[in-house]
């Protein structure tokens, strides 16, 4: 297991520098999250606040068990509950939502401070508060809406897929508190054959369009879920169906950059290259006596 | 202001510091924000004490600068208002960068390149204003959805590199015309000057003592 230290960064916000690459990649891993075997207990939800050392400010009741109604700076991890009702069938959908760990961040591509945000060649995406500016280009760069900006510090918080659990080689909190092992962590490739078997059971059981989501737009996910409907995953509030990159933050983030400086560069040497060769625009002393003359005796 | 007897009045002192609150905000803006766009850039963020510290700083700037500009626009906008003269003026840009003005219509206090540069920095300024109203998570966060925010951010950035070409213009214009800063230092510039590059507002002026 990787021990998480700079040798072990694949990728980093806002930075040209290659990573370092001496090391023997290691093994990718992923949480895998199977929604059919999820009872909505929240114990991961309890156990992402004790293990981090997290508060969350006691709400309101909202008319759900949604609780909190949202991710928040103090609470990575939420589970939200969607009825979804086809026929005189009722299914009662429990998707426990947080950071899903994009093999390519959109928080990573949006950062513009150094160091903020690195991915490890793990595959975990974490944020480095001490580099972040509180600037929110993260939550624009996400295409799950994950990352959320403390109104106190002014930094972001999200999962960190437990990874100082995890560079010791401890499964993260939240999957060792589930009840019903419905949250699994291993190696990703483990954890799609694992995720087979169970689509396999569900759909003998007449859930036949179940699958994995792993969604190909955002390279695949360090976090998979196990749908019983992966033709549609926003039945589970609002899970995109095709997440990928916003095209405005490829377009901000992607060749709007070195386009910009380069036409800039080009402004200034245009401006240069011209003073240089056609020289000042100077007033003559032939202008000066028209301009007296024009004048007259008069003082302007 | 006591100047030699051959000078014409071009700006007022309040002009003048208008003018400078502007151009002082627009380039501490241009710092900070070329530090937030491109990362090889990162560095500008020192000048204001640090990344969180330009992130915090640069907004209010840009309210300074949206303030100071409104200033400018009010003081000058009818004089920038398009004319026939301008559009010969345009046809002929060729003969302008050359120096060769000569044939050319007589000039109110603004050219038509002056003009496109008062008219250009107002309409991204405006723009630049609202979309970093949006982009200004510490009070208006809430206001916006993430897809409105994305947008923001593109159009932000867009503007603002148009407002940096504009500024350049504006600025090498100022250093190739010789004669031309010390109306925004002093006030005033020479006969000579107002003669050969602003002659019907030149005359305008005589025609008003």
């Amino acid at each position: 297991m990787a021990t998480l230290q700079s040798l072990d960064i694949r990728r980093r916000s806002a930075s040209t520098e290659a990573p370092p690459q001496v090391r023997q990649s290691p093994i990718e891993v992923a949480k895998l999250i199977d929604v059919s075997k999820c009872i909505g207990c929240k114990a991961c939800q309890a156990a992402c606040l004790e293990w981090n050392d997290l508060k969350q400010e006691i709400g309101t009741f909202e008319g759900s068990y949604n609780n909190p109604t949202d991710l928040t700076p103090a609470s990575w991890t939420v589970m939200r509950f969607t009825e979804y009702e086809h026929g005189d069938d009722l299914e009662w959908l429990i998707r426990k939502d947080g950071c899903m760990h994009c093999d390519d961040p959109g928080c990573l591509k949006a950062c513009p401070a150094p160091g903020a945000i690195v991915q490890y060649t793990n595959g975990i995406v974490d944020f480095v508060q001490e580099n972040c500016i509180g600037c929110g280009y993260c939550v624009k760069g996400c295409p799950f809406n994950i990352p959320r900006i403390s109104q106190v510090d002014r930094k972001a918080y999200k999962c960190t897929l437990c990874s100082d659990r995890v560079s010791v080689g401890q499964a993260p909190a939240c999957a060792k508190s589930c009840p019903t092992q419905a949250i699994y962590f291993g190696s990703k490739d483990d954890m799609i054959v694992h995720a087979e078997h169970r689509i396999a059971d569900l759909k003998s059981r007449g859930f036949k369009n179940a699958g994995l989501y792993n969604p190909p737009g955002v390279g695949g996910t360090h976090v998979m879920y196990v749908l019983h409907h992966a033709d549609n995953p926003s039945l589970y509030a609002g899970l995109p169906n095709d997440p990928r990159i916003s095209p405005l933050v490829g377009l901000w983030k992607g060749v709007m950059k070195p386009i910009s400086l380069a036409v800039i560069a080009f402004a200034g040497a245009f401006g240069f290259l011209h003073y240089i060769t056609k020289g000042p625009n100077e007033v003559s002393e032939a202008d000066e006596r028209k301009g007296d003359e024009l004048a007259g005796g008069n003082k302007v | 202001m006591s100047e030699s007897k051959n000078a014409v009045s071009r700006y007022t002192t309040g002009a003048r510091i208008n003018h400078w609150i502007t151009a002082v905000s627009l380039i501490l803006l241009a710092l900070s924000g070329m530090a937030l766009f491109h990362p090889s850039l990162y560095f500008l963020t020192n000048l204001f004490g640090g990344g969180q510290a330009t992130r915090a700083v640069h907004p209010w700037i840009g309210v300074v600068l949206f303030v100071s500009f409104l200033g400018l626009f009010f003081r000058f906008f009818t004089l920038n208002l398009w004319n026939r003269d301008d559009t010969v003026w345009m046809k002929n840009l060729g003969a302008v960068i050359n120096d060769r003005e000569e044939g050319l219509p007589e000039l109110g206090k603004y050219n038509a390149g002056q003009k496109l540069v008062f008219w250009g920095q107002s309409i991204l300024i405006l723009l630049l204003f609202c979309s970093g109203l949006v982009l200004w998570d510490v009070y208006f966060a809430a206001f916006s959805s993430i897809d409105q925010k994305r947008l923001a951010a593109v159009v932000h950035a867009l503007c603002a590199i148009g407002a940096i070409l504009i500024w350049i213009v504006h600025v090498y214009a100022a250093i190739w015309v010789k004669g031309t800063i010390r109306a925004m230092t002093r006030g005033t510039v020479t006969r000579g000057w107002s003669w050969k590059h602003h002659r019907k507002w030149f005359r305008q002026e005589v025609g008003k003592h």
